[in-house]
C-alpha cells in the first residue's frame, strides 16, 4: 500500500543463469509472487559458455527491486543477479514497421520522417514496406507514432531491452573465475 | 538405491504407488538380508511422509528423505516442502513420474512436479535419465543440506527407473552458480565488533541459524564475552539453553514480555541466524527503530528484507560469531541485564504463575506443559502442531538440549505434531520425544496412528483437548466480537480411536490426577496417548496483536 506511493522508476535487471531447463519460470516467479509486471523481457546465450543472459525491465521502487534481485540470485543455478537504472547501461531496442506500400508511394512525407528517425527500409515489395529502427523505446514509439499519423502502419512491434553495462568491470567471468579456482 | 546409499540414507519415509515400483522393488532387496541400508517407514499419507522427514532432520542435523508416487503423491507432499523451505529444514523428496515420452499428455496420475514445486524448493530437478541419477542424488543431498538448508525435489520418470545402467558415483560439492557458504567480510567483521564494544544496551535475537550452524558454543562464546542479553525464536529456543543466564526468553507475538519491550529500548540489535518474521516484529515501521542493526546470516536475500540492516556479516556464523567475539572486548551490562527483570517478574506474575499453578478451575494447557517439562527433567525432544498447544508448549517448555525443538514456525502447518513426532522418534532414537497437540490439529494427520502403531514409534502424544479450534477462538474473541464461528470441534471418542490402533491411551480430567499420569505415560515404552481435558477458553498470553508495535505487548485480555 505504503509502497506504491513512493516513487517507482524502470529498472533494467541483468541476470546469468546456467542453461538449464526452468530457469526463465523461477525468475518470473519471484516477480509474479509480489505482483510486479515485468516490462520487457530479453533472453540469449552471453558471452561466456554455457551461460545465458536474461534483460528484464519492470516498474518498481528501489526497495522492492533490491529484494526481487536478491532473491532471484538465490536460485541455485542463476550465477549473478544485479539491477542498474537507465544511465548505468548501453541501452538498445528495435521496432519493425511494416507499412502500405502504395501509401508510402503516395505520401513522399513517409519517407521524410523514416529517414529524420535514421531507421532503415529492409524490404519493399508491391504490398508492404519493412522499416526497422534500433534505438532507445522513446525513439522507437515516436516513430510508430509518427508514421500511424499517415495511417499506414499495417503492423508494429518493439522488442524487449538489450543492455550492456557502462562499469569496468566484468562482473559475472570474475565471479565465475574465482569461483572455479576456489 | 546406491545413490541413495552413497549420501549416508538410512531412513526413508515412503509411500509406494504405480509410478514408483520400480524404486519400490529395489528397496524390497535394500531393507532386508545381507544387503539391507535402509529402514523405511511406511507413512498413511504423503504429505505426513514429508513431515516425517523434516521431524527427522530437524533433531538429527541429517537430511530427511520422502519417496511417494507421481500426481496425488507428489501433490501431497508439496505441504511439507513448503513447511520445510519456510523453517529451513533439509530434505530431499523423491517422486515417480511417468515416463518422459507421457509427460505433456494427462497421462494417469500425471502432473507437473518440478514446476508445481519450484516457488516452494530450494531446488527441483527431473532426472529424465537413469545415468543421471548419481549426478542428480548427490547434487539434491548437497543442496538440501548446505548453506541454508532447504527442501530439494526430485521428479523421477519411470523409464529412468527402469533404465539399467553402471552405477558410477559421484559427488558434488561444488556448483558454480551456488554460493553455500558466503566469505566472511573482515571489514564486516570489524564494523560489527566496533557497534557491540560502544554498545550501552545490546540484545541478541538467536534464531535457528545457530542450530543449523552447529554453532551453539560459539554463541556462548559471544554472548558471555560481551555480556549480551539474548532472546530467541521460536525456532532457535534450544540453540542456547533456557537456564542460561543470559537467556531472556522467546521472542514475538506470544513470547515473554521482557525482550519485546526490550527490542524497543536497546541500542544495538544483533540478529543470528534468523530472519526478522512478521511474527517477531509486529509492526516493522515501528520496530526498534532506536537500534543500530547488526544481520548474521548466511543467506544474502534475508538482509535488509523485512528490517534495514547497519551492518551486515553474510556467512555461516559458526564461522562469523568467532571472527566477532574475538574483536571484542570483555563486556559488563549488569545494569542493562538487571533492567528486565523487572519485566521477567511482572510476567512471571501476571501470566506465567497463573497458567502453570492454578489453583482451581480445570486443566490449564501451561500447566500441563510445565508438568511434562518437570517430568522430562528437559531432556526430551519437544515436537508441536500449531496453534495455542504450540504457543503454549514452545513458551513453558524447557531446553537445556541442542536441537530439542522441532515445531511449524513459517508455514504453520496444522497436521505437522505427529508424522514430524514419527520422525524424531527415527531421527534421535535414544531421546524421550514429547508431542503436544490440540484437537483440530491431532485429527489433520490422525492416520498417521497407524504408523505409529506399525512402527511402535514411541511418541508420547499429548493430546489438549479444549473441543475449539483455540487459537482461531482466541482470535474471534478478542478481535471479532467473539463471534465464535466454526471453531467449536464436535470431536469423537479419543479413547476408542487409540483402542482401535492398539496404542495406550489415558485421560486426565483433574488436576490432582495430572502427575501420575504423565509419569505413567513416560514409563510406559512405545507409544502413548494423554489427552487432557483442557480450559475451552484457556488463552495464550502475553500478546502482541497482529499489525500491532512489539512492545504494545498485553498481558491480559480487557474485554
Amino acid at each position: 500500500m505504503c509502497n506504491d506511493m513512493e516513487e517507482k522508476k524502470l529498472y533494467t535487471l541483468l541476470v546469468y543463469s546456467e542453461n538449464i531447463a526452468g530457469i526463465l519460470n523461477q525468475i518470473t516467479a519471484v516477480f509474479t509472487r509480489r505482483q510486479v509486471n515485468i516490462e520487457s523481457l530479453n533472453v540469449s546465450a552471453s558471452s561466456i559458455p554455457g551461460v545465458h543472459k536474461y534483460t528484464i525491465t519492470a516498474w518498481s521502487d528501489e526497495d522492492q527491486i533490491l529484494k526481487i534481485t536478491r532473491q532471484i540470485e538465490k536460485k541455485i543455478d542463476v550465477v549473478k543477479a544485479n539491477y542498474f537504472t537507465d544511465e548505468q547501461l548501453f541501452i538498445r531496442e528495435s521496432g519493425l514497421y511494416k507499412l502500405s506500400t502504395p501509401m508510402v508511394l503516395e505520401n513522399p512525407e513517409i519517407s521524410r520522417t523514416i529517414r529524420r528517425f535514421q531507421a532503415n527500409i529492409i524490404e519493399v515489395n508491391p504490398t508492404y514496406t519493412i522499416v526497422q529502427m534500433h534505438g532507445v523505446t522513446e525513439d522507437i514509439i515516436s516513430l510508430f507514432r509518427a508514421l500511424d499519423t499517415f495511417g499506414c502502419v499495417l503492423q508494429y512491434t518493439r522488442s524487449g531491452r538489450i543492455a550492456v553495462t557502462r562499469g569496468m568491470q566484468e562482473q559475472v567471468s570474475q565471479f565465475l573465475e574465482e569461483r572455479e579456482n576456489g | 538405491m546406491q545413490a541413495l546409499k552413497a549420501e549416508g540414507v538410512k531412513t526413508i519415509f515412503g509411500y509406494p504407488g504405480g509410478s514408483i515400483m520400480p524404486v519400490y522393488d529395489a528397496l524390497y532387496d535394500y531393507t532386508r538380508g545381507n544387503k539391507k541400508a535402509f529402514d523405511h517407514i511406511l507413512v498413511r499419507h504423503e504429505q505426513a511422509a514429508t513431515h516425517a522427514a523434516e521431524g527427522y532432520a530437524r533433531v538429527s542435523g541429517e537430511v530427511g528423505v520422502a519417496l511417494v508416487t507421481s500426481g496425488p503423491g507428489a501433490t501431497n507432499t508439496l505441504t511439507g516442502v513448503a513447511d520445510a523451505m519456510l523453517d529451513s529444514t533439509p530434505i530431499v523428496v523423491i517422486a515417480g513420474q511417468v515416463p518422459i515420452g507421457a509427460l505433456g499428455t494427462d497421462a494417469f496420475q500425471e502432473v507437473d512436479l518440478v514446476g508445481l514445486a519450484q516457488p516452494i524448493s530450494k531446488w527441483s530437478y527431473q532426472i529424465r535419465h537413469a545415468e543421471d541419477i548419481a549426478w542428480a542424488v548427490s547434487r539434491a543431498f548437497y543442496i538440501a543440506r548446505s548453506g541454508r538448508p532447504g527442501p530439494v525435489v526430485l521428479d523421477f520418470p519411470k523409464n529412468a527407473q527402469l533404465e539399467m545402467v553402471e552405477f558410477e558415483p559421484e559427488k558434488v560439492n561444488f556448483i558454480r552458480s551456488y554460493v553455500a557458504y558466503p566469505k566472511l567480510d573482515p571489514e564486516a567483521v570489524r564494523k560489527a565488533a566496533e557497534l557491540i564494544n560502544n554498545a550501552k544496551k545490546p540484545l541478541a535475537l538467536v534464531g535457528q541459524g545457530v542450530e543449523l550452524g552447529n554453532a551453539q558454543n560459539e554463541l556462548r562464546a559471544f554472548l558471555e564475552k560481551a555480556d549480551i542479553p539474548a532472546g530467541r525464536t521460536m525456532l532457535g529456543l534450544s540453540a542456547l539453553p533456557s537456564t542460561h543466564p543470559l537467556n531472556v526468553g522467546m521472542l514475538g507475538m506470544h513470547g515473554n514480555y521482557a525482550p519485546n519491550i526490550k527490542e524497543q529500548e536497546c541500542d544495538v540489535l544483533i540478529a543470528i541466524g534468523m530472519r526478522f518474521s512478521d511474527r517477531v516484529t509486529g509492526n516493522t515501521k515501528t520496530y526498534a527503530k532506536q537500534a543500530k542493526v547488526i544481520h548474521l546470516d548466511i543467506d544474502h536475500s534475508e538482509i535488509d528484507k523485512n528490517v534495514k540492516t547497519d551492518v551486515a556479516v553474510i556467512a555461516d556464523c559458526k564461522e562469523s560469531l568467532p571472527a566477532i567475539t574475538a574483536l571484542l572486548q570483555k563486556g559488563n551490562h549488569q545494569e542493562w541485564r538487571d533492567s528486565f527483570k523487572p519485566l521477567m517478574e511482572k510476567e512471571h506474575d501476571k501470566v506465567i504463575e497463573p497458567a502453570i499453578h492454578p489453583k482451581e478451575g480445570p486443566l490449564l494447557m501451561g500447566e500441563v506443559v510445565n508438568a511434562v517439562a518437570e517430568a522430562t527433567n528437559g531432556d526430551a525432544v519437544l515436537v508441536t502442531d500449531v496453534g495455542q498447544n504450540q504457543l503454549f508448549a514452545t513458551r513453558y517448555f524447557k531446553y537445556p538440549n541442542k536441537r530439542s525443538i522441532c515445531t511449524s514456525g513459517g508455514l504453520g502447518t496444522m497436521g505437522f505434531g505427529m508424522p514430524a513426532a514419527i520422525g524424531a522418534t527415527f531421527g534421535a532414537p535414544g531421546r524421550t520425544v514429547v508431542s503436544f497437540s490440540g484437537d483440530g490439529g491431532f485429527q489433520m494427520c490422525i492416520e498417521e496412528l497407524g504408523t505409529i502403531m506399525e512402527q511402535q514409534a514411541p511418541v508420547k502424544m499429548i493430546l489438549m483437548n479444549n473441543n475449539y479450534l483455540g487459537n482461531v477462538r482466541q482470535w474471534q474473541d478478542m478481535f471479532w466480537k467473539r463471534r465464535k464461528s466454526f471453531t467449536r470441534m464436535h470431536n469423537p471418542n479419543y479413547e476408542l480411536i487409540a483402542q482401535g490402533y492398539s496404542i495406550p491411551y489415558q485421560a486426565v480430567v483433574d488436576r490432582k490426577d495430572l502427575k501420575a499420569a504423565i509419569e505413567k505415560m513416560l514409563a510406559t515404552d512405545g507409544p502413548y496417548i494423554l489427552e487432557c481435558a483442557i480450559l475451552e477458553d484457556d488463552d495464550v498470553l502475553p500478546m502482541t496483536p497482529p499489525g500491532m508495535n512489539v512492545d504494545d505487548m498485553l498481558l491480559e485480555i480487557n474485554v
